[in-house]
């Protein structure tokens, strides 16, 4: 099982071809306190970077781009009952969604850990 | 223009604010996050800088004259160490802003906001007459502690001041300083507003801040209270493009004032007291979780723009968004569903009214 992390602050947790995805612990502190999270249905099918979820805190709204293509096998409800898991597990029990990849090799364009601790300090 | 700097900020940094820019200042949004601050103010106390805000003084034998022509206040009606709600108007009943005014011995002090401070003393200053003198307390900051613990604690701290009703102000002395300290706000829960010099800001910050009810709470929280309270904010509620009977503030028109006229933008105003106004400013409890934000249409069933969300997030207190629009005035009735366009969807809110958390305000006389 590899995580991988996106410029757009998802994490993605690859487990053979299925990934399960949410949004980085920098994430949710940017963001502040989650008070709605959307989520995708099974079944429906996400292009890489297109729209894939909604969270919104306090603030702001946002959406979360899908960080790889496939076809999404279950929408996280918990957070969708829950939001502040996003804020109190983001990299846990707060994940929004898991997909069938449709492609393995969209992973390369993503960060490790290590790559993407950096990138964060970067910013 | 560039980014000033607060009277507070190393003060806010080292509190572990985050700093945004917001009325040309760098200012707190929030420490320890919005919802839990704001939840605190509701329950205990909060500290906000609200140094950011204009401080005025206008005074020369002719301010009275000169003010009564620009605000729609009775100044006959205006006490000594009395703080009235008022507008800045245009001649077209536009409002300019909105600000607190204060008779104070010879002078009158005014409160106007920070996004727009420079315009109000450009309008002051075109339209005062010779005689009325206009001065910027920019060595002023200025402090808002909130919640329904503030009076007993500030009581410790500057004694007397429990015994100020809601909407009346004095001079006290704190921390051996003498601060200018009204009973007021802009969340709905009792409170005051704290006018000091900037020199002793940090001290007496660290003074109020040690007590154990009191937290700082940031802009965010600010502004999550005071749309709870069914207060409009500048620059989003409230433009040049509202009226006061639009935007529901008659109460800041004086009756005298309404008859007499005599002020700018009074036609305006006399016309739609009597014919009513085209739409009005409601509050609106939204559907769902999804916060429905400014700018967001209100529609018709056929999708026609109709009116606009000037406000709108999600209420802490209330587990629930809620929002502020302009609606037509037929639908701005309590009841009413509305339909709200956001980002492609359609939600649906229902007209409310404000506040939609009640007010809490220390009034003398009232059973506590």
């Amino acid at each position: 099982m590899t995580v991988y992390y996106s410029k757009e602050h998802e994490w993605i947790r690859v487990d053979g071809d299925t990934a399960t995805v949410g949004i980085t612990d920098f994430a949710q502190g940017q963001l502040g306190d989650v008070v709605f999270v959307e989520v995708p249905e099974a079944g429906k099918a996400l292009h890489k970077g297109g729209e894939a979820a909604v969270v919104e805190s306090v603030k702001a709204a946002s959406d979360v781009y899908a960080p790889v293509g496939g076809t999404v096998i279950e929408g996280n409800q918990a957070v969708v009952d829950e939001p502040s898991l996003v804020n109190t597990d983001p990299e846990g029990e707060g994940w929004f969604f898991k997909l069938t990849l449709a492609d393995t090799h969209e992973l390369n364009d993503l960060m490790n850990a290590e790559q993407y601790k950096g990138y964060c300090e970067s910013l | 223009m560039s980014e000033q700097l607060l009277p507070l900020d190393g003060w806010h940094r080292r509190r572990g604010a985050r700093m945004v820019e917001f009325a040309g200042y760098q200012m707190p949004i929030q420490y320890e996050g919005i919802i839990a601050e704001h939840r605190w103010t509701r329950e205990s106390a909060g500290l906000f800088d609200v140094s950011h805000m204009g401080q005025l003084i206008v005074a020369g034998p002719a301010a009275e004259q000169g003010l009564a022509a620009l605000l729609p206040a009775d100044f006959a009606m205006l006490k000594e160490g009395r703080p009235k709600y008022s507008l800045l108007l245009t001649a077209e009943a536009g409002i300019i802003d909105d600000l607190m005014i204060t008779r104070r011995g010879d002078h009158f002090y005014l409160v106007v906001n920070g996004a727009t401070k420079a315009g109000d003393i450009e309008h002051f200053q075109a339209h005062l007459p010779a005689g009325a003198v206009l001065d910027h307390m920019k060595e002023q900051a200025l402090l808002a502690l909130q919640g329904p613990k503030a009076a007993d604690l500030l009581a410790r701290l500057a004694p007397g001041v429990a015994e100020l009703g809601f909407m009346t102000a004095g001079a006290f002395t704190l921390g051996g300083t003498t601060c200018w300290i009204s009973r007021s706000g802009y969340t709905g829960e009792d409170g005051f507003e704290i006018s000091l010099p900037a020199a002793d800001a940090e001290r007496i910050a660290d003074m109020i801040l040690d007590q154990p009810e009191v937290r700082p709470i940031g802009l965010g929280a600010r502004d999550s209270l005071r749309l709870e309270a069914g207060l409009p904010l500048y620059g989003h509620d409230l433009d040049l493009t509202t009226t006061p009977v639009e935007a529901g503030l008659v109460f800041a028109i004086a009756r005298r004032r309404r008859e007499e006229g005599g002020f700018l933008g009074w036609e305006r105003i006399a016309a739609e007291l009597e014919n009513g106004p085209i739409r009005k400013r409601v509050g609106l409890v939204v559907e769902g979780r999804q916060p429905v934000r400014e700018g967001a249409l209100v529609v018709d069933g056929e999708g026609n723009e109709v009116g606009k969300v000037t406000s709108g997030g999600f209420a802490p207190s209330l587990d629930a968004p809620i929002a502020m629009a302009y609606v037509p005035a037929a639908m701005a009735a309590p009841g009413t569903i509305v339909e709200l366009a956001q980002r492609g969807r359609v939600h649906r809110g229902t007209v409310t009214a404000m506040p939609f958390v009640p007010h809490r305000y220390h009034r003398k006389g009232a059973p506590q």
